[in-house]
């Protein structure tokens, strides 16, 4: 299961988490949602930290966080 | 009750305590100050609320708010202020909320003056703010009536989620009267199921206020509906249970000439048409009690056995359109007014009825 | 391993998506009055008061109670539900046009009553609805739909600051302005906006939290630019701080 997770349907491209990520991880994927949005997508998982600056920084509530329990 | 001596800005206070109204929003204006005086002091008594507030706009925003909230609740103003008040009115009825509005009319338009008028019957009776809506508007003629119809409105206004005008003038609601004060009336404040806040088991998933429809077949849909339950309000006033509520009529059957009027211009008209009577004129007198939806079917009677129709107002003409409009061109109607604050007397009115009907 | 789960859609906040341009500020603001809501476990209790602005729809995006008011008037709509419903939590939802020009008596009377209401004022300095017009809060030099010249103080005025205003009077508890244009800031925002909604709860007095916000679409840049844009150019002029708390809510927190 993912850490990061978006609902491509409420993604407006705004490009706010790309930004704000820390890690740079975050960026545009290169295909189109069906509203015609290039929506955020994350490029290297496996160094997500699950800090969630960038869903507290989505203006459309579109990305869910979790974090590998131990 | 025993009777009491009051004035009529007072008696719609007592009356709207009596009949469960606990929230009074206003702000000052002559000829109603009685009015708010009253509550001030009175609603704290019952543990209601008075607010004063920063204008008649507010005022009216804050009764939207409280009707919206499940509240029995009303205010109160004077023509100019009941002008201010039409943004909120306008809004009120799109969302369906219910309350009582008093119009205690006075000079205009602009400032005018304090004195007396029926000059606000078109912005009473034709909606007044934007948009395909309507008021329920009831004329009293004595302090007893503004009592008694002050229950009336507040029940009207809840079975039909819809504003209720009191439409009273700077004499009615100075003039002290003996009264008869109505039973109190529960009223709980969750008996409304669409109010906000409503805490019911049967609570909606959520309740919504709105007066918004931006798609136009649900702006459209939601005017229809609207317009059907006018339809059924008018059908209540013509031919169901408040027909007798409507319209009273004097002396109608075998008269000549009609006179109209309603509030205290139908006080004068009664003595007018006793007059008439010791001289041998057949008059008669109608005095709508509502004045939407105006009492139309009594004029279309009388048409065909009247001879002529002269309306009396303290305007330069308003509610005549409405006298014609229901005679629909088969009899004459005239009309006479005075304006500025001036109250008719009975012998300038007799001279009027003696040109019409002994016209040489 | 299992996942736990960090951050999700608050429980207040329904699941309509906004109806707001890509980046605009409105979506997380609400997301953080949700998210006080759900805090401080009032969600069953609250009614909501939009405005007309942008935010004219907020009502679809909450799971509670809400009245839809005229322009400006939200404040008084809100004094009469809260006198209405006393152990209700009202709040209202503004903008700047809606706020601090037609509503400006409103909103000074409601605060200067001390009604015991929440009122969260979003101020981007420009109307959005209508299409980009000058509004009161509108900077100096800026240009808009009807300032195209940019914003002329000798003939329209100076930016209104509401929270430095309504600071003055007596009656309010808590007036602060807050911003989101970074996540520390907007942590420092979502904690503002739990102690106002904190303050009724507890039957205190008029709470007033101005966040200081974007419009990439009538600024006509980009979001990431417009957060930039906002902190060199509105923050000096609209500087953060709390203005008033008259009872340490913040210290207490």
């Amino acid at each position: 299961m993912s850490k990061w997770v978006i609902n491509e349907s409420l993604c407006k491209g705004c490009g706010i988490c790309i930004a704000r990520c820390p890690l740079k991880i975050l960026a545009y994927a290169d295909h189109l949602t069906p509203k015609g949005v290039y929506p955020a997508a994350i490029t290297d998982e496996a160094k997500c930290t699950s800090c969630a600056i960038c869903a507290r920084s989505c203006p459309d509530v579109a990305i869910e966080i979790y974090k590998e329990e131990k | 009750m025993a009777k009491v001596l009051m004035k009529g800005n007072e008696a719609i206070g007592e009356a709207a305590v009596l009949a469960g109204c606990r929230y009074y929003f206003g702000y000052p204006i002559t000829p109603q100050s009685e009015l708010p005086a009253y509550l001030a002091k009175r609603l704290p008594e019952v543990d209601g609320v008075f607010v004063q507030a920063e204008s008649e706009v507010a005022a009216i925003n804050m009764v939207y708010g409280s009707g919206s909230a499940g509240a029995r609740v009303m205010t109160s103003s004077s023509s100019p202020g009941i002008s201010l008040k039409q943004e909120g009115i306008s809004y009120i009825a799109g969302a369906e909320v219910p309350c009582l509005i008093v119009n205690v009319m006075r000079g205009g338009p602009g400032l005018g003056n304090i004195a007396p008028a029926q000059s606000d019957y078109w912005q009473s009776t034709r909606g007044g703010g934007h948009g395909d809506y309507r008021t329920i508007v009831l004329a009293p003629n004595s302090v007893q009536e503004m009592a008694d119809m002050t229950i009336t409105g507040f029940d009207l206004s809840d079975r039909f989620r819809n504003p209720v005008l009191l439409l009273s003038d700077g004499v009615l609601g100075q003039m002290m009267e003996p009264v008869n004060l109505p039973e109190p009336h529960d009223y709980n404040i969750n008996s409304k199921k669409w109010a906000l806040g409503y805490r019911g088991s049967d609570k909606n998933e959520r309740n919504l206020c709105s007066s918004i429809f931006l798609d136009n077949d649900e702006l459209e849909e939601h005017n229809w509906h609207l317009y059907q339950k006018y339809q059924v309000i008018t059908d209540l006033f013509s031919k169901g249970e408040y027909k007798d509520f409507a319209v009273e009529e004097h002396l109608c059957d075998d008269a000549e000439i009609i006179l109209v009027g309603y509030g205290i211009i139908s006080r004068i008209l009664k003595t007018v048409v006793e007059k008439c009577r010791k001289r041998g004129i057949k008059a008669g007198l109608v005095r709508p009690k509502v004045l939407w939806p105006f009492p139309t079917a009594v004029f279309e009677r009388l048409a065909k056995t009247a001879s002529q129709f002269l309306v009396v107002e303290m305007s330069c003409g308003q509610m005549v359109e409405d006298v014609k409009l229901s005679v629909d061109g088969k009899k004459p109607v005239f009309f006479f007014g005075r304006t500025g604050g001036t109250v008719p007397s009975d012998f300038e009115i007799l001279n009027e009825v003696d040109k019409l009907v002994r016209p040489d | 391993m299992t996942m736990k789960k960090v951050f999700s859609r608050p429980a207040s906040l329904s699941k309509t998506p906004f109806h707001y341009c890509p980046g605009c500020d409105h979506g997380v603001i609400h997301r953080l009055v949700a998210e006080a809501i759900d805090e401080l476990e009032v969600g069953d209790r609250t009614i909501g008061v939009a405005p007309v602005g942008c935010s004219v729809f907020a009502y679809d995006y909450f799971n509670f109670d809400f009245n839809q008011a005229a322009h400006g008037r939200a404040p008084a709509v809100a004094t009469g539900i809260k006198r209405t419903r006393p152990d209700s939590i009202v709040f209202t939802y503004q903008g700047d046009g809606d706020l601090a020009a037609i509503g400006t008596a409103e909103i000074i009377h409601a605060a200067n009553r001390g009604e015991k209401i929440t009122v969260i004022f979003v101020n981007n300095a420009i109307y959005g609805m209508t299409g980009g017009q000058m509004a009161p809060t509108t900077l100096i030099g800026m240009k808009t739909q009807t300032s195209p010249y940019g914003r002329d103080a000798s003939t329209a005025g100076n930016p209104i600051k509401m929270s430095e205003m309504i600071a003055t009077l007596e009656s309010p508890v808590y007036v602060t302005r807050v911003t989101i244009n970074s996540v520390a800031n907007l942590m420092k925002a979502k904690k503002a906006i739990y102690n106002a909604f904190k303050l009724q709860k507890e039957g205190k007095g008029f709470s007033f939290v101005e966040v200081v916000a974007i419009c990439p679409t009538n600024w006509g840049k980009k979001p990431a630019d417009s957060h930039k844009w906002l902190t060199e150019n509105m923050l000096p002029v609209f500087p953060l701080g709390t203005f008033k708390d008259t009872l340490g809510v913040e210290k207490s927190a």
